[in-house]
């Protein structure tokens, strides 16, 4: 007999774990013998205490609030939204209802008869296993070593399990890397790399690498008669070698290079150059791993002779980016990468610019990049923030130097907006006159704001916490960056006001439809995942390194930091890192797919497990913004 | 007295259905058993046109119990294709037919004493009256309630007269199975939910305003 109903109920059912693992005949079977529940806003459920009843529920639309009276009060546990299943592990440990479940808001459940449930649980070992990952979560507290490492246990519970992901690819390197001792002369060792069609040769003694000889020291160092052939290798090779262990990432192997602006790396024994050589890796070996490399792109970029360019650059990039976070490797390394990549394509537009104005910067100045570049978490193109300092010069130079620094900042920034990076809405750009600054004015400006707080400066003046240097002098940045580490250490209460003003910014508690979905405007009925949740937990790395006189400025380092330096609090940063890194992929992968910054995110479109991801990153917020509280006694702060 | 004799004549099912009434019904929304039903028919006309499908879930305290469900085909002669594109039911289909005799009989047996609802429930009941009449039975004895006029007692709606569509988006439910009398029957199901809970927000329920198709009193 056709049963429409109950293939209605099933079409829902099948789409959330752990119904999703069951067959499609067993799933039919049980859909029929569903109940359909029907709640009122704040009608119980099931009461504490009460016994078990027949079925166990999921919720089909709808909120429902789980609580446990302790001590003579209510505590709220959960609050499950659609697809959320609760009231079942009573059913099968054969116990009273541990807690008191109650329509959050008008709610219809699917009551699912446990009868038909066990013999499921019985033959499934799929399900039995999601049931076991979940019931370890539901009673989770991330502060207690009894469930460490469970906290994000849900979340690969349900990912499908047959994808079983490699967690990065390892990049492959010749394993029998040819040396030469340094007494070598360079003609030798011009014939050993012909002979052997290698373009570099690993100087070493005893088994330790001491320095390397590539193609282009033939070209630049004999070629040009620099050198004769009958030189040692010792006095043209270069000296130390940057070193890897053995069991080396393709991302890491490309962030090292970046870094280091090599062509090779030396892998030894334990990672240092002073141990083995195993191998030797060239950024070739990475080029054939992937055609879209971080490499390519920088040498592309330094190379690039106008805007256009870039802009492809940058194009290719967010490819790249794409890339990465399909193959699900670390957005730590994503984001250096991209950055490094922003960070070139600055550099290269302040050179086309500075080419224009065909005339050298009169004094010395630093570029500074402002908020997530300046935090390196840049991975989208988004609003371009930045600033200018440049040397302190008399008084009577003063127009002429500005007025030279202002054109440039507006070429700049002309350049990087047709690249893709979007001007600046509140104006923070080193082109605005109010942000280039010579040094004693910047500093003037931020002993003004750690003194005086007020509201509005504030919100206005967190981003300039976050300030990098992306091109120029490197003094002239730390003499700022000095200057403001004192300002606070001398007015701490500044942090006290900076706390305040990220804990006016609610934290989303654990539940979509009424915490945290936009109510009005465009985007009605999404998720504003920058602000919401992305932004607090920024907000509170940034308070806590300026507590403790951290010069980092990107979040997970902040927080990996921070699990340093106080380790009482360990799990809280290290769950705030957690959820940092899952909600910057997520946004990121939202950006991508949609096209545009990611800030918002339509609740709708997510996939359960996705809700779930974006859940569990909803306790750290609320975790660490209760430790900004009590250390930085923001309630003292009544009005601001 | 010509009652009674027709009476005799009836088949037991009838006899049984009957007998049901003789008990005291509840007098409380969330005691009362409610069966909540839709029909796909060949058409609008109560006397021409027939009966294709009925589907009916039952409704107690809130809650929908699939597992007493119900939904039927029926074989008829009268078929015209002005409607098929309605409601997808071919006359030669691949879906399990009866007779109109067994549906009713089948209908008759689920919905026992319970209150029926349906959306614009008159015709629903009258097109059922009709069947009942082809086989020389008299109509049906359940009370039953209207969710268009329930709708009405919602303030601000009085003089609204809205289809099944426009409320499945003004509260917010699936339009799942749209025009299968069972997809029908379980939206109904849902919107009585909702409705009722609505009007609990506006004021006090009882059992009896529910009945009530001029509900200016409630309104005052």
């Amino acid at each position: 007999m056709k049963n429409t109903i109950a293939e209605r109920i099933l079409d829902f059912l099948k789409d959330y774990p752990p119904f999703n693992l069951i067959s499609k005949t067993t799933l039919l079977e049980v859909a029929k013998n569903v109940e359909i529940l029907y709640f009122e806003k704040d009608q119980i459920v099931f009461n504490q205490n009460d016994i078990p009843h027949e079925h166990f529920y999921i919720i089909y639309e709808g909120a429902v609030r789980l609580y446990r009276f302790g001590e003579g009060k209510k505590h709220i546990v959960d609050i499950c939204d659609e697809g959320d299943l609760f009231g079942l592990r009573p059913l099968i440990m054969k116990e009273n209802y541990l807690m008191g479940a109650a329509a959050n808001e008008e709610a219809i459940l699917y009551g699912i008869p446990i009868s038909l449930f066990n013999e499921i649980i019985l033959n499934y070992p799929k399900v039995s296993q999601f049931l076991i990952a979940s019931f370890a979560t539901n009673t989770r507290d991330p502060f207690t070593d009894k469930h460490k490492g469970k906290l994000f246990a849900n979340i690969s519970a349900i990912q499908k399990v047959e994808n079983s992901y490699s967690e990065t690819q390892s990049a492959k390197y010749n394993k029998n890397p040819i040396t030469c001792s340094p007494e070598t002369t360079v003609q030798e060792a011009a014939k050993i790399m012909t002979e052997k069609l290698i373009n570099s040769i690993v100087i070493a003694e005893n088994k330790i690498p001491i320095g390397i000889i590539t193609d282009k020291d033939v070209r630049i160092k004999i070629g040009t008669g620099q050198f004769k052939i009958t030189d040692k290798v010792r006095d043209i090779m270069t000296s130390p070698v940057i070193t890897f262990p053995e069991n080396i990432t393709v991302a890491e192997a490309q962030i090292t290079l970046l870094k280091h602006k090599v062509s090779h790396l030396c892998i030894t024994k334990d990672g240092t150059n002073k141990s083995e050589l195993v191998g030797i890796l060239a950024e070739h070996d990475l080029v054939l791993t992937q055609g879209n490399s971080p490499i390519m792109l920088t040498k592309e970029i330094k190379n690039a002779k106008d805007v256009e360019t870039l802009k492809y650059i940058r194009t290719k990039a967010s490819d790249l980016t794409k890339g990465y976070l399909e193959q699900e490797i670390p957005i730590y390394f994503v984001t250096k990468v991209i950055s490094e990549i922003n960070t070139a394509i600055t550099k290269k537009a302040i050179q086309l610019s500075i080419n224009e104005i065909g005339e050298k910067p009169p004094v010395s100045y630093a570029w500074l990049a402002l908020g997530s570049q300046g935090r390196k978490e840049q991975l989208l193109m988004t609003d371009q923030d930045n600033a200018l300092v440049f040397e302190n010069v008399e008084e009577d130079q003063y127009e002429l130097v500005k007025t030279y620094f202002l054109t440039l900042a507006e070429k700049v920034t002309e350049k990087l907006n047709i690249v893709g990076f979007d001007y600046c809405p509140a104006g923070i750009m080193a082109s605005n006159t109010k942000w280039c600054l010579s040094l004693r004015e910047w500093k003037n400006q931020f002993k003004e704001w750690v003194k005086d707080p007020i509201a509005e400066k504030i919100l206005l003046s967190i981003i300039f916490f976050d300030f990098e240097l992306i091109y120029g002098n490197q003094e002239l940045y730390s003499n700022m960056a000095d200057a403001v580490f004192r300002y606070i250490q001398k007015n701490k209460i500044f942090l006290s006001f900076l706390g305040k003003v990220t804990l006016d910014n609610p934290p989303p508690l654990g539940f979509f439809k009424q915490f945290l979905v936009e109510q009005d405007g465009e985007n009605k009925d999404s998720f504003d995942i920058k602000s919401r949740a992305l932004r607090p937990l920024v907000d509170a790395a940034r308070i806590f390194s300026l507590f403790h006189n951290l010069k980092i400025n990107n979040t997970i380092a902040r927080y990996e930091k921070l699990m340093e330096v106080e380790p009482q609090n360990k799990d809280l940063f290290e769950s705030c890192a957690n959820a940092f890194k899952i909600l910057l992929q997520f946004r990121t992968l939202q950006g991508l797919t949609y096209n545009d910054s990611g800030k918002f995110v339509d609740i709708r479109t997510l996939s359960k497990a996705d809700r779930l991801k974006l859940k569990s990153c909803f306790k750290p917020i609320k975790n660490v913004q209760e430790a900004l509280k009590l250390r930085f006694n923001t309630s003292q702060i009544t009005q601001i | 007295m010509i009652s009674w004799f027709s009476h005799k004549k009836h088949p037991d099912f009838w006899k049984q259905y009957l007998k049901k009434f003789k008990k005291k019904l509840p007098k409380k929304i969330e005691t009362t058993k409610f069966v909540v039903f839709d029909t796909e028919t060949t058409g609008l006309d109560i006397s021409k046109d027939r009966i294709l499908s009925i589907g009916a879930v039952t409704v107690l305290n809130n809650t929908i119990d699939i597992a007493e469900s119900f939904e039927i085909y029926v074989n008829q002669e009268e078929f015209t294709s002005k409607s098929v594109e309605i409601h997808g039911i071919l006359k030669e289909g691949n879906l399990q037919k009866i007779t109109e005799a067994e549906a009713i009989e089948k209908f008759i047996h689920f919905i026992g004493n319970s209150v029926l609802i349906a959306h614009h429930a008159a015709f629903d009941v009258e097109i059922i009256n009709a069947a009942l009449k082809r086989l020389n039975l008299p109509k049906l004895k359940n009370k039953y309630l209207d969710t268009g006029i329930l709708y009405k007692k919602l303030e601000g709606k009085k003089d609204n007269h809205f289809n099944l569509d426009v409320l499945c988006n003004e509260f917010n439910i699936p339009k799942h199975d749209r025009h299968t009398a069972a997809g029908d029957a379980f939206i109904t199901a849902q919107l009585f939910f909702k409705i009722i809970a609505k009007l609990k927000t506006e004021r006090t329920v009882y059992y009896s305003d529910l009945f009530r198709v001029s509900d200016k009193k409630g309104l005052i």
